[in-house]
């Protein structure tokens, strides 16, 4: 990873939509002025819509059984979409546990 | 010629093929782990197209093609279905995806959670949600039955595109004869007991309806309690479930040759869904619906608990007709001879929620 970059961490069950790879690492640049996990999830729609669509429903809300990690925090418990971002981090994708 | 049938489930999507109706093929799960509830055999192209919406517990709702009968699935990048931004809507599940007429062979609707009808006309790559009905006024007032507040059943006319029916669950019946402009509710004569007014103009539990394409005029529909059948394009209905069991049930099939033959699977009641006898019975109407006979040969007939779902009954267009239903217990059943004799088509499959069948070769 370049010192510029935000690497997303992608699921085993997202990785069709990633020619396989385990994680993506997305210019911090590209991400606007004050990078955000919102933000991030808009770039990741223009250059891998079924792997963002699948985060995201088309109202941009992320889905219900889906968990987005800061680090080691869910943004869920900081500021969901507007959790700030910069250069380094790690943000990961993550399927909750449920279903029957 | 080959018949083949789709059988979606709740953990995925199996197909199953077969020569001579007799012996099949079931091969799967395609999709496994995403519930299948929707499935379409689109035979009008010179290339059978099938059409599967899957959903996926996680990462929501997908619609995807094959033409090449399930050997590869496409999707549409950024998804097939979308509702637009302005709406606030997001889908949440496609219920039924319909080919409309063969007048309009590139034509497919899609009814979806929450309650809308989408239209295509590439054939089921993009969808555009029909405003119409979005915009309708009793929209605000409609209620969700125990699946969600769900447009699953689109009954495109034969030979008229302006005209479409759909059914909503719990808001009823509404009908278009515009080409998706306009809308109006078409509940006359259908009973809601769960409501103050068992007569509302809206509101009914409509379960399924069901039409041969040479009687357009003619539909049966099951409702959450009550058969009925109009003979106006579904203007006013009337109640034909005497001779049955009982009254309740799901699935509503039309035979795929002759007017006035239809199935149904009916269940004891609302508050007891189990068949009559805890037997397991198709039965078949062959006069509109003003009688119904049993068809049990080769279906299980004791301790038999079995639940079939409003999509999980069809019939297929071959000659003798072919008829279909998926139980909530993971079998097929099929029957090669209109509904005659039965054979166990697959069993150990998760909960079937819709069958569809045709002829592919």
């Amino acid at each position: 990873m370049t010192d510029a970059a935000v690497r997303v961490r992608v699921p085993a069950g997202l990785r069709q939509y990633t020619a396989g790879e385990a994680s993506l690492d997305v210019d911090a640049g590209a991400l606007g002025e004050t990078p955000t996990v919102g933000a991030l999830l808009d770039h990741l729609a223009g250059t891998h819509p079924d792997l963002e669509r699948r985060v995201r429903d088309e109202q941009r809300r992320v889905r219900r059984h889906v968990n987005v990690f800061r680090g080691g925090d869910n943004v869920r418990d900081l500021d969901d979409q507007d959790t700030p971002l910069e250069a380094g981090d790690e943000v990961s994708i993550i399927p909750a546990v449920s279903g029957g | 010629m080959t018949t083949l049938l789709m059988i979606g489930t709740r953990k995925g999507l199996f197909l199953a093929r077969s020569e001579d109706r007799a012996s099949w093929d079931v091969a799967g799960p395609a999709f496994a782990m995403n519930a299948v509830y929707a499935v379409a055999v689109d035979t009008r192209r010179a290339t059978p197209r099938l059409l599967v919406g899957a959903d996926s517990e996680h990462w929501g709702p997908s619609v995807f093609h094959s033409d090449d009968l399930g050997g590869t699935w496409h999707e549409t990048e950024g998804g097939a279905l979308r509702f637009p931004e302005e709406t606030g809507a997001a889908l949440a599940r496609a219920w039924q995806l319909q080919p409309a007429s063969a007048a309009e062979p590139d034509v497919v609707y899609a009814g979806v959670e929450p309650a809308a009808l989408f239209r295509s006309n590439d054939a089921g790559a993009t969808f555009s949600l029909v405003e119409g009905l979005w915009d309708h006024p009793h929209r605000p007032q409609w209620q969700p039955g125990g699946g969600g507040l769900c447009l699953h059943t689109v009954v495109p006319h034969p030979t008229d595109p302006d005209r479409v029916l759909v059914a909503i669950s719990a808001s009823g019946v509404y009908r278009t004869a515009d080409g998706g402009m306009s809308w109006e509710a078409s509940n006359t004569g259908i009973a809601a007991w769960h409501n103050p007014d068992p007569y509302p103009e809206f509101g009914q539990c409509v379960h399924k309806v069901a039409r041969h394409p040479d009687r357009p005029d003619e539909m049966f529909l099951q409702n959450h309690g009550g058969v009925y059948r109009s003979r106006d394009g579904g203007a006013t209905w009337g109640e034909i479930q005497a001779g049955l069991p009982a009254s309740f049930g799901f699935p509503i099939a039309a035979h795929p040759h002759t007017p006035g033959t239809a199935y149904v699977y009916p269940l004891v009641a609302d508050a007891h869904r189990m068949p009559p006898d805890d037997a397991c019975r198709i039965y078949r109407t062959t006069d509109a619906g003003d009688s119904w006979h049993p068809l049990s040969a080769g279906l299980p007939q004791e301790r038999a608990y079995i639940t079939v779902l409003r999509d999980a009954l069809c019939t297929d267009d071959a000659d003798p007709a072919g008829v279909y239903f998926g139980t909530r217990t993971g079998e097929v059943f099929g029957s090669a001879d209109e509904g005659e004799s039965w054979f166990e088509l697959a069993r150990y499959l998760p909960d079937v929620l819709t069958v569809r069948a045709a002829q592919v070769a």
